[in-house]
């Protein structure tokens, strides 16, 4: 089985940890993983603030990228969410076939993370070994767009050694919510007090999610309050193993 | 002249003004935390839930699909039960309605049921313009109204107003409007319902004209519907000589069995409750029973606007339950006076640009941005309006509207560099090899994970900074270690 991992503009450009602990954990899978090299960026930041014109080239290079692979894996709620949810509007206002039917093949292979590894691989022990304090947050796109359920939960459950404690209000919004994070600062700031404030709670010493962009939110509040957690992408905890320990450099 | 929206400054604004309102803050978060877990718990009872949102959906669709032909039998069966119906084009013409029939009577006050149309049109305003005085007799209305004060939700218009803060209210401004408020009132809820029930007898028992909206207008029967918790509105709806009834175009239902959905669906979503205390319905009149005449002002207000885009009729489901509103996490820390309408949080966000268009008002402009897209109202929402896929449909009208602007706004110019630069993987792979050697220069505190934080851009970048770090770019890009090591099969570290 070949599998395209979509790296996200996020990823690939801030957040490399994310992806390339995509790649290492399929391969401990048996899986013969492929990096499509024109990839960039799904779109999702046009479309969601609504310019929906300029996230026209986006989408055509993002399915001409990916096509004929089996599956394309992508480590985030939202980015999947808007290849699956988003992507076909792009395609109609494109106009063009070529772009609505090149959609219409990616819609199908492409999986968020949870969702390959429980769905499409079958697996919900990836034999991973993390043995630190942990919290998970569900993230909106995954968890409501989605509808991911509890499969981040079910794969983090077999971690060794983990200890996962329960997110007081896990399934509120963080207040990232892309732009609205500096157009409506303030109150994305506010959300994200409180989210900070029950991850404090916990007393995790790892927030992990299956966003990026979410981690950057909240992991960028912690890290302003010297509140000592620090943020993991849900491929990074699943790659790590007792030889192989996620956090090294 | 009460207080009005008009001149409020756009969302964030606004909004930044209401979240440093710690007294705000708090009555929001202790309501709208209080209610959801009600709805929460009501609505797991109901073992078919997701069946009767569906149903409640199709049903609307149906009837919006062919809502002239709906409207003109409920103007049949109206007339036919000896009501008078008017047709408002917008806010004017209704408002102008309702004054001529109190002019008719004669008539300088109306008590008024709690309706959102009527709160639409401004019709508490063009009343008093005309010396008519227009009594809200719903408690948290009453509560707005007395305070000078502005709805700041669907269902509890107070729901920004502590319990101290109804007492000053009553024990300050309820002798000016009528019966005063006993001196030594306290802030018991009990004691300040007691208070605003005694305030209310008078003028229900006084008052000769009724005005009212409507929650359902069933046009097989032509029977308008009301729902309401306080007993307040059957006192409206019965006492006076005469009913004025303004109802939204999208408020008709073909029969009167579907009311059995939305009834059902009502009461959970929007006080948690199984079913609400006052059920009333009226189909014209009856002869020596209630108000012996009977209007109904059907309103337009931009709903045909709405209708004509197929993407966003749905919005015209909507029976203002607010059950998005009190799950919205937007709308729990800023409450509703931000959003500049009577129809506040993610229905609010989504409606008005579609009543009143977009690309003129920066405020109607800036309300489908009032969201972080994060699907909560969606899911709640009883007649399961795609409210996240219509935010994202008005910010695509919003920014088409703008389109032509001579001078596009700084955002339409970044948005079009940002795509230029990820339109193609060599310009992308530039731009990252350029921020990972700015990122290797930076000197910044190390972060937890041990990257190094940003702790301080320059505007726009400072809208992020302010309360965030930022981790500095990293010094090799995804791609750059996939052509580096990561094609090489192995564990690809
Ligand atoms: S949009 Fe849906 S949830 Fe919101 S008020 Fe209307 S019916 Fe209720």
């Amino acid at each position: 089985m070949r599998v395209a991992v979509m790296a996200t503009c996020l990823g690939d450009a801030m957040f490399p940890e994310a992806p390339r602990a995509t790649v290492r954990l399929l391969r401990r899978l048996g899986v013969e993983v492929e990096v499509p090299e024109a990839q960039t960026c799904c779109g999702q930041p046009m479309v969601n603030t609504g310019y929906l014109d300029e996230a026209v080239p986006l989408v055509r290079r993002t399915v001409e990228a990916f096509e004929g692979f089996d599956a394309v894996v992508v480590p985030s709620g939202s980015c999947a969410g808007s290849v699956r949810h988003q992507h076909r509007l792009v395609a109609e206002r494109a106009g063009d076939p070529a772009v609505a039917d090149g959609v219409a093949r990616l819609v199908p292979r492409a999986h968020e993370l949870s969702e390959l590894l429980v769905d499409v691989l079958g697996v919900t022990d990836v034999g991973a070994s993390f043995p630190h304090r942990v919290t998970y947050h569900p993230t909106c796109h995954s968890l409501r767009m989605l509808r991911v359920g509890d499969r981040p939960l079910r794969l983090l459950r077999e971690v060794r050694g983990i200890d996962l404690v329960e997110l007081p209000r896990a399934d509120e919004c963080c207040g990232f919510g892309g732009t609205f994070a500096v157009k409506n600062a303030e109150v994305s700031v506010a959300m994200g007090a409180d989210k900070a404030r029950h991850v404090r709670e916990t007393g995790a010493e790892v927030l992990v999610a299956g966003d990026a962009s979410c981690l950057m939110h909240v992991g960028g509040l912690l890290s302003r309050q010297r509140a000592g957690v620090r943020t993991m992408h849900l491929a990074e905890v699943l790659a790590s193993t007792a030889d192989d320990p996620a956090g090294r450099a | 002249m009460g207080r009005t929206f008009v001149g409020m400054p756009p969302f964030p604004t606004a909004a930044r003004t209401a979240l440093a309102d710690t007294r705000l803050r708090h009555n929001l978060a202790h309501a709208t935390g209080t209610i959801r877990a009600k709805r929460a718990t009501v609505v797991a009872e109901v073992e078919d839930w997701e069946d009767l949102r569906g149903q409640a959906a199709a049903v609307k669709d149906a009837t919006l699909a062919r809502l002239d032909e709906h409207l003109l039998t409920l103007e049949a069966s109206l007339t036919a039960r000896g009501a008078t119906v008017h047709w408002a084009r917008d806010a004017a013409e209704a408002c102008a309605v309702v004054a001529e029939v109190a002019r008719t009577h004669g008539v300088d006050e109306v008590v008024k049921v709690k309706s959102m149309a009527t709160q639409e049109i401004g019709l508490n305003d063009a009343l008093a313009a005309q010396g008519i005085a227009a009594w809200e007799t719903d408690l948290a209305e009453l509560i707005v109204q007395l305070g000078d004060d502005l709805p700041s939700h669907i269902l509890v218009p107070a729901i920004h107003r502590g319990r101290a803060e109804v007492r000053d209210i009553f024990r300050t401004r309820m002798a000016a409007a009528g019966r005063p408020a006993p001196t030594d009132l306290t802030d018991d809820p009990a004691e300040l319902a007691g208070a605003a029930r005694l305030h209310l007898r008078e003028k229900f028992l006084r008052a000769r004209m009724a005005v009212s909206g409507a929650n359902f207008a069933v046009a097989e029967t032509g029977t308008l519907v009301v729902v309401e918790s306080e007993g307040n509105g059957r006192m409206c709806l019965t006492l006076p000589e005469v009913l004025v009834s303004v109802v939204g175009l999208e408020k008709v239902v073909p029969t009167f069995a579907d009311l059995d959905l939305f009834l059902r669906l009502l009461p959970r979503s929007s006080t948690g409750e199984r079913m609400n205390p006052y059920t009333s319905t009226w189909s014209g009149v009856t002869p020596g029973d209630g108000p012996q005449e009977v209007h109904v002002v059907l309103l337009d207000n931009g709903r045909t606007r709405a209708l004509a885009d197929p993407v966003g009729r749905p919005t015209l489901r909507c029976i203002r339950c607010s059950a998005c509103l009190n799950v919205c996490p937007v709308y729990e820390r800023v409450g509703g006076h931000a959003y500049g309408s009577v129809y506040p949080g993610p229905i609010g966000a989504v409606l008005n640009p579609m009543l009143r268009g977009v690309g003129t008002d920066p405020v109607t402009d800036s309300l489908p941005y009032a969201s972080t897209l994060c699907g909560a109202c969606g899911d709640v929402c009883p007649v399961a309006i795609d409210l996240p896929g219509l935010l994202v449909h008005e910010r695509i009208r919003v920014v088409d509207a703008h389109r032509a602007d001579p001078r596009p706004k700084p955002e339409a110019l970044a948005m079009r560099a940002a795509a230029w630069a990820l339109g193609d993987a060599r310009r992308m792979s530039l731009a990252e090899r350029a921020s990972g050697l700015a990122g290797r220069a930076w000197r910044g505190r190390g972060m937890p994970g041990g990257r190094r934080a940003l702790s301080w851009l320059p505007f726009p970048g400072s809208r992020w900074t302010g309360a965030r770090d930022l981790p500095v770019p990293p010094a090799e890009s995804f791609r750059a270690w996939w052509r580096r090591t990561g094609r090489d099969e192995g564990t690809g570290r």
